[in-house]
């Protein structure tokens, strides 16, 4: 007999879902009610899905309909599974939370639940991402998941984000279609949709020793079809301008939660779908482990090079993304924790830059030259205070989460093989090239203005003036310093839920 | 290794469309003509699909003479999976279209680097 909290799951998907369709019959303002109510009962569900299987000890599977396994259509939920699921809630939450004002803003009047609508499909997609145990059942969200990204991006209506939304889907659909092509090819080798039916084929394939290029390509398709959609980094070209100029709600919910649940997809099929060894073995993951080198030293120099402070943090994005990939290539399990652990802590993190960095321009009279930021951290405290803490936490500052992902990279890469050095210098240089664009902002944010004839133009923005704001970036920063000295716990928690994964 | 390219010429077909598509996707500078590119990616994998599916000799699995047997009938799982990913594609491509119209009203061009090229001018 199921336990009621094992139905939460698909609960929440569908909840979410059926959210996105019910707010196209609502008015505005209700759209935004129903969201706030739908994303505040998938946070308390999947805590509770969490507690649940926390207690249980191992992963249990959830059947879709009346077929069972090779037929059927299931979700699976582990440790891993439900940590996500509720942490992605949270900061969807807390974003959306941020970006409020500057949303109401930005969006003309009528379409703003649309944004809603939007955003409750890319909460079911992602939702569905984490738990689902069937391929095409990823592929059809990873598309609802694209799709609805691209509306997030394109919400603003000017020329900017209509191009980078067009960019962003040229480069997506290409990303899903080598995706489904690889599918395709697994499907022919094995037969099976359900991942772990896959894997029994894939399994039984090698120990034959048949087939052995067909299921190299089909890896390497996936593989690249996820890392164009995440943004590796010479697939990076869509990023900074989608990040850049949309809203800034939508910024912080691209770069942290979108992003990820292609890597998180990526790590279930490098677990469950081909398993570890066989991946290992197939030195598809070096290739991922150098172009994410290659990617936090670039995404790292162009951040140096960029003016305009959201496009900088958007390059910043390609850079952290490089370290979640290099972990994966580490091809141990000290270095998949570690690239997990850095989804959260840059989801935490990049988030929170982004919303800061809205705050600052705002009270720099929203432009894009850099010396107008001089003194900004005086006229918007908390945005100045949140923006600190967030490249404290990027560089590497001991207390913040950033930090604790970088030591668990660091220890995961002292194993001896090849990679050790490559991966250890890389990781000194690109702290070292965050340092020096983080820093350079947060000196300039906190040079007094000594200029009157400037001043004028900008206005001082006191908390009372954004309540919502203020509570968001207060929550960030608490999220963040937790992360970041309660991180024994989680590590363990990760990893305990990486071993219940396969 | 060619006897094998000879036999599965549907798949060998496939696969060199998805590579038309997918260069037109990226090459292109048209948007139309990468939207069309797009679509030759999808329909490609499509035929890839029915290509694995199908089964020399067998009939499409609808019943229609009483015939129960699962031997008369080829493996109709690709078939829905086909089915599945034209509604995505249908929706990917109204997506894109409606972003191409979007472009064409404020730039009047469908040259997606000359839009690049204008949206700079614009400044801000």
């Amino acid at each position: 007999m199921l336990d009621f909290v094992q139905n939460f799951p698909c609960f929440s998907i569908v909840s979410c879902m059926f959210a996105g369709i019910i707010s196209s019959a609502l008015k505005g303002k209700g759209a935004k009610i129903l969201n706030l109510g739908v994303l505040l009962a998938v946070t308390v569900m999947s805590a509770l899905t969490l507690g649940y299987v926390m207690d249980l000890g191992e992963s249990y599977i959830y059947v879709m309909g009346t077929f069972s396994a090779p037929w059927g259509n299931e979700l699976r939920v582990g440790v891993l599974e439900a940590a996500m699921a509720l942490f992605f809630c949270v900061i969807m939450l807390l974003s959306l939370m941020g970006g409020q004002q500057k949303l109401q803003e930005e969006v003309e009047e009528g379409k703003q639940k649309l944004y809603y609508i939007m955003v409750d499909l890319l909460m079911s997609s992602l939702l569905a991402l984490i738990y689902t145990n069937d391929m095409f059942t990823a592929y059809v969200f990873v598309e609802i998941n694209t799709i609805s990204a691209c509306g997030l991006i394109m919400i603003r209506q000017w020329g900017r984000t209509i191009e980078a939304a067009t960019r962003y889907m040229i480069m997506s659909l290409l990303g899903s279609g080598l995706l489904l092509m690889g599918l395709v090819f697994l499907y022919g080798l094995t037969g099976h949709l359900l991942m772990s039916n896959i894997h029994q084929g894939v399994v039984h394939i090698v120990e034959q020793g048949e087939y052995h290029i067909p299921l190299m390509v089909a890896i390497a398709l996936m593989c690249t079809g996820l890392a164009i959609k995440s943004a590796l980094f010479p697939f990076h070209s869509w990023l900074p301008d989608a990040y850049g100029y949309s809203t800034v709600a939508s910024s912080a919910i691209l770069s942290s939660l979108v992003s990820k649940g292609y890597i998180f997809l990526l790590i279930k099929i490098i677990y469950r779908v081909i398993g570890f060894d066989v991946i290992q073995q197939s030195k598809i993951i070096n290739v991922l482990f150098v172009f994410g080198l290659a990617g936090m030293i670039m995404g790292s120099l162009s951040a140096i090079k960029e003016s305009n402070i959201r496009r900088m943090i958007a390059f910043s994005s390609v850079a952290q993304i490089g370290y979640i990939y290099m972990g994966i290539g580490l091809g141990t399990e000290a270095g998949m924790t570690a690239s997990v652990f850095h989804v959260l802590s840059h989801a935490v993190t990049k988030s929170m830059l982004f919303i800061a960095a809205s705050g600052l321009l705002q009270a720099s009279g929203d432009s894009t030259d850099f010396f107008d930021l001089t003194g900004a951290g005086f006229r918007n405290k908390t945005a100045g205070a949140a923006f600190t803490v967030g490249s404290l936490s990027m560089v590497g500052f001991p207390m913040f989460c950033g930090f604790t992902s970088k030591l668990l990279f660091a220890r995961a890469a002292v194993d001896g093989s090849w990679k050790m050095l490559p991966a250890l210098i890389v990781l000194a240089v690109s702290t070292l090239l965050n340092a020096i664009y983080f820093m350079k902002t947060v000196i300039r944010i906190y040079t007094p203005l000594r200029e009157p004839a400037r001043e004028k133009r900008f206005r001082k923005i006191g908390i009372g003036e954004q309540p919502m704001n203020f509570v968001a970036l207060i929550c960030f920063i608490l999220l963040n310093v937790v992360l970041g000295l309660g991180a024994e716990p989680l590590v363990a928690l990760l990893n305990n839920g990486l071993k219940m994964f396969a | 290794m060619g006897g094998n390219l000879l036999t599965n010429y549907g798949e060998a077909v496939a696969m060199i469309l998805f590579g038309i598509g997918c260069t037109n996707l990226l090459l292109q500078k048209n948007l139309i003509k990468k939207i069309i590119g797009m679509n030759i990616m999808d329909t490609a994998i499509y035929l890839f699909l029915a290509e694995k599916g199908y089964i020399a000799g067998r009939a499409a699995p609808i019943i229609v003479d009483g015939i129960q047997e699962a031997e008369h009938y080829i493996n109709p799982i690709p078939s829905g999976l086909v089915l599945t990913g034209i509604v995505v594609s249908v929706s990917v491509t109204a997506l894109m279209l409606s972003l191409t119209i979007r472009l064409y009203q404020r730039y009047h061009t469908l040259d997606l680097d000359e839009i690049s090229v204008m949206i700079k001018k614009e400044g801000k």
